[in-house]
Order: structure tokens, then sequence, then C-alpha cells
């Protein structure tokens, strides 16, 4: 009983100091006055206003809409195609090179935008979302490899030789079988690496000049200090995550069919 | 069934290897080799290197970052694991999910906007300052955000998440046999809790520990959102040089020293990181 009644002080502070901060974002965005700070005077959804009429956030939006959608699109193709030929066919040096494909999961994403940003000055690319997007595709590709890999199973392997055996080409086999049987892997790999292109700051903010995406743009903001327009913004950023992560749970816990 | 290697498999590992190897692999060959060329135009040295080594601003932002971490990671273990915990075993078995759930939401805020959260509560007029006054248990707002304090709040919070993951997951794979034979032989819940379900959670501890100190030792935004300008941690003085100074010699030198601390931060949790297929 007693131990109950602790566990349950315990739940409680800990759940308390995870949503302090998500609580008080959330609460004064809907501010009416210019400071987030208590007392609160709201609700107001004049932030809200403020923030859609804000061009370059706007204009951040849909560079990382962009960028997210189109990095993790790439990163699940050459993802999905990798752990197809890495569990299908018997490579040379193959766990070598499959160290290679994942090693990138244990650098930081600083040392990552750094090699980037010193290459990319090095032969000429200039900042652009273009290098943002090629940044994006090698922090989140080794990722899609993994977790499409790891479900690679023999039983899709004899569907696959059966359609090979009743005559279909490999890109046939690879398309209308091999990727329907793993897509709850492959839409988990998507959507995960979408949340982590639509979150992601610091390779952004070192390989961008002007044009830049969101969390930079969130990010010029705080020079500002505390506005209520940055917890407008950032609750809607953080509400846009949240889906995309229960897409993501949705996906990725379905069960495969034995 | 494995096949034997064709066109076909090369064809469909060469897009990742490719690409692995174009922008990962040369761009870090890349830093390796300009940290040895440094800024001055002189020709190659350890200069860069030396820099760091020689001059305390330098490499008190190595130890400021190793204590910041280290103390990130020891806090956010003992906050989570009883937490896991009571999740893993008051909790009943339905709402588990959801329990566990709503515990990492907040996980997926990003980065930036996490930490420009805790200014909200800590800053000079935030939740934290104006509740104590109004209170009275403050007479006068303290310092709170722009601290190494602040800093470490902010890494905790996320690194709590993240750990009762890694603890949680580790209970559950845990058979409730290993604790039935302790009460068996007699042990108490203390007991049992010590000299069993402890040392087999230690791989779910050392892998959330791993991470915790990769990703917190990496992490420019968090420092420099909430710390202030009291002392630089390396991702702040790695971005320094690259902004300020336009020093990319110096920057690559210091990102490279970064991850060899990491490098050796792995071989110390290695033997507890070996994904076992079970």
């Amino acid at each position: 009983m007693m131990l109950r009644f602790a566990s349950t002080i315990y739940a409680a502070f800990i759940y308390g100091f995870i949503f302090l901060p998500v609580f008080v974002l959330v609460l004064f965005s809907f501010q009416a006055s210019l400071f987030p700070i208590p007392p609160f005077n709201g609700p107001s959804l004049r932030w809200y206003a403020a923030v859609l009429a804000d061009k370059r956030l706007i204009a951040g939006l849909g560079n990382t809409i962009v960028v997210a959608l189109s990095t993790s699109a790439m990163a699940t193709l050459i993802g999905f195609l990798s752990a197809w030929g890495f569990a299908r066919f018997h490579l040379p040096k193959s766990a070598l090179m499959r160290g290679l494909i994942t090693a990138p999961l244990t650098i930081s994403y600083l040392i990552i935008g750094m090699g980037l940003l010193v290459f990319f000055n090095r032969i000429g690319i200039p900042k652009s979302l273009l290098a943002v997007g090629i940044g994006h595709v090698v922090i989140n590709m080794p990722l899609c490899f993994a977790i499409i890999y790891s479900q690679m199973g023999d039983h899709q392997a004899n569907m696959e030789r059966a359609a090979r055996d009743l005559g279909a080409p490999e890109w046939k086999v690879l398309s209308l079988i091999t990727a329907p049987l793993l897509w709850p892997a492959i839409f988990a790999s998507f959507f995960l690496s979408m949340t982590f292109s639509w979150d992601e700051f610091v390779i952004s903010f070192l390989l961008t000049r002007f044009d830049t995406t969101l969390p930079v743009e969130i990010w010029n903001l705080l020079r500002a200090g505390l506005n209520p327009k940055t917890n407008a913004v950032g609750s809607l950023v953080f509400g846009v995550s949240v889906l995309m992560a229960i897409l993501f749970e949705v996906f990725a816990l379905r069960k495969r069919p034995a | 069934m494995i096949l034997p290697q064709n066109r076909v498999a090369w064809a469909s590992v060469s897009p990742a290897l490719g690409w692995t190897l174009a922008f990962f692999v040369l761009p870090f060959a890349a830093m390796a080799a300009i940290s040895f060329y440094p800024q001055d135009g002189s020709g190659p040295s350890l200069l860069s290197y030396a820099q760091f080594f020689n001059s305390p601003s330098y490499y008190y932002a190595l130890f400021n970052s190793l204590e910041v971490t280290g103390l990130v990671t020891v806090i956010s273990i003992l906050l989570a694991y009883p937490f896991a915990l009571i999740l893993a075993d008051v909790v009943p078995e339905r709402w588990q999910r959801l329990a566990l759930t709503l515990a990492v939401l907040p996980f997926w805020t990003s980065y930036v906007v996490r930490s420009y959260s805790w200014l909200l509560v800590l800053s000079e007029n935030g939740l934290v300052n104006a509740t104590m006054v109004k209170f009275g248990i403050l007479s006068a707002p303290i310092q709170l955000a722009n601290t190494r304090g602040a800093t470490i709040i902010g890494f905790v919070h996320f690194f709590v998440m993240l750990l009762t993951l890694t603890i949680y997951a580790n209970l559950k794979q845990l058979s409730p046999n290993y604790r039935k034979a302790a009460a068996d032989l007699g042990a108490g819940p203390i007991r049992s809790f010590i000299h069993v379900v402890l040392p087999l959670t230690l791989p779910g501890i050392m892998v959330g520990a791993f991470l915790t100190f990769v990703l917190a030792i990496g992490d420019y935004i968090t420092p420099q959102i909430l710390g202030g300008n009291n002392e630089l941690l390396m991702p702040q003085l790695i971005m320094m040089q690259i902004g300020r100074r336009g020093d990319f010699s110096s920057a690559s030198a210091l990102s490279i020293i970064l991850m060899l601390v990491v490098t050796v931060a792995y071989l110390f949790c290695a033997r507890w990181l070996k994904i076992e297929r079970t």
C-alpha cells in the first residue's frame, strides 16, 4: 500500500517534469498580451494569426515540408533497395559494407553537418536546401536500412522465388512482392525519417544561408527573446511531430503476418 | 535462401553505398585533411590541434562538456529507473502502453522548441520564479535560466524519456521466473532487486547511458539556448570557430577530437551494446 502510494507520487512527479515545458509552451501560445509569462490572460489566437502572417515562417514551413518529403522518400528508397540486396544475395564483405552504411548513426549531426560544410565548401556546392537535403538523406538512410533490413525474412524470400519462377523480372518482384510484404517497415522508415527531417536543426543551420527550414527560422525568432509568437509556432511544430509519431507507432507496431 | 551475387545485387546496394561514400566518408576525409591545414595558410601541421591543447579556454570546453554530460547521464538514470520500474511493475498491464506513450510524448518536440520551452519555465519572470514569488517562497526572482543548471535540466528532461524507454524495454524482457526463483530462495524484494533485477537490467541502462552521452555531448542547441555565456561546451566552441572566425581547420580539428571522445565512450560501453538476436 505504502509502495503504491509512493509510486503514484513519484510517477506524478516525473509526468509533471516531462509535461511542464510543453504545457507552458502551449498555454502561453494563447496569451493575449505581449509576453509569454504569467499571469495568463488569454485565450487569444492573435499569435497564431501572427505566425500565419509571417512570410518567413511560412516559407520555412514550405521548405521544411519539401525537404522532409523528398529526403524521406529518397532515404527510404535507397535504404530499402540496399536492405533487400544485403538480405537476399551473398555479397563479399557484406558485414563491412553494412557497417559502413549504418556508420552515420553513431556520429552526431553536428559533425556530419561540419563535414558536409567543409566538403561542399571545397568542391564549390553553395549553401542551399539541396545541400540540406543531401545531409538529411545521410542521417536518415542508415535508419531506414536498419529498420527494413531487420524485417527481411525467409518468408518473403520464398514468395519472391515463386514470382521469379513464374517469370517475373526482378523489378516486378521488388515492386509487386517485396515492397507490399514489407510495407509496415517501409512506412515506419518513411515516417521516422519525416519526423527527424522535420525537426532537424544543426545541419540546416550549417548548410543554408537565406532560404532555410522552419527550425532555423524558429531559431532566428529566439533572438527576439520570449515571444508568444514563438510559442504559437512551437506548438504547431510540436503538434505535427506528435501526429507523425502516432503514425509511426501505428505502422511500426503493426504485426507482420506470420 | 541466399542467392549468389549478380548484377541485380550490386545495383540494389550501390545507391546506398555510393551515397554513404560520397556524402559521409568523403566529407569526413575532407574534414580530417583540412584539420591539418591551419587557417593561416601555413603548410600541413598539427597547429589546429595544438591550439586546442594549449589554450585553456579550448580544453575547458571539453572538460565542461564531459562534466555536464556525465552529470546529465547519472541524474537521468537515477530519475528514469524508478519511473521505468513503476511503469513495468505497478501500472496495470493494459494501461502500460498508454502510460509509456504519454511519458515519451514531449520527446517529439524539436530540440529548438524544447529548449525554448524550458526558457519559458526558468526565465526571470517565468513560471517557476513567478509561482515562487507569488507564494512567498522567494522574495525576488532568482537566476535559473542562462546557467549550467538550466542546461542540465533541459538535457535531463529529454534523456529521462529516452532512458525510460530503454530501461522499460529491458525490464519487460526479464522473465518473472528470475524474481520468483529469488523469492523461493528466501530473498526479500529489496535483495531480489539488488542482486537479480538490477544486474539483469544493466544492458538497458548502458544502452541508454551511451545514447545519452553521445547525443548530449554533440548537442549545440540546449547549452546555447539555456546555458548563457558563462561557459562554453564543445559544440558551442566548434560552432564559434566557423561562425565568428571562419576557421574551418580549427572547427574540423575540434570535431575530430569530439568524435574521438565519443569513440572512447563507445569502446567503454561496447560490451553492453552488442545487439543480440533473440
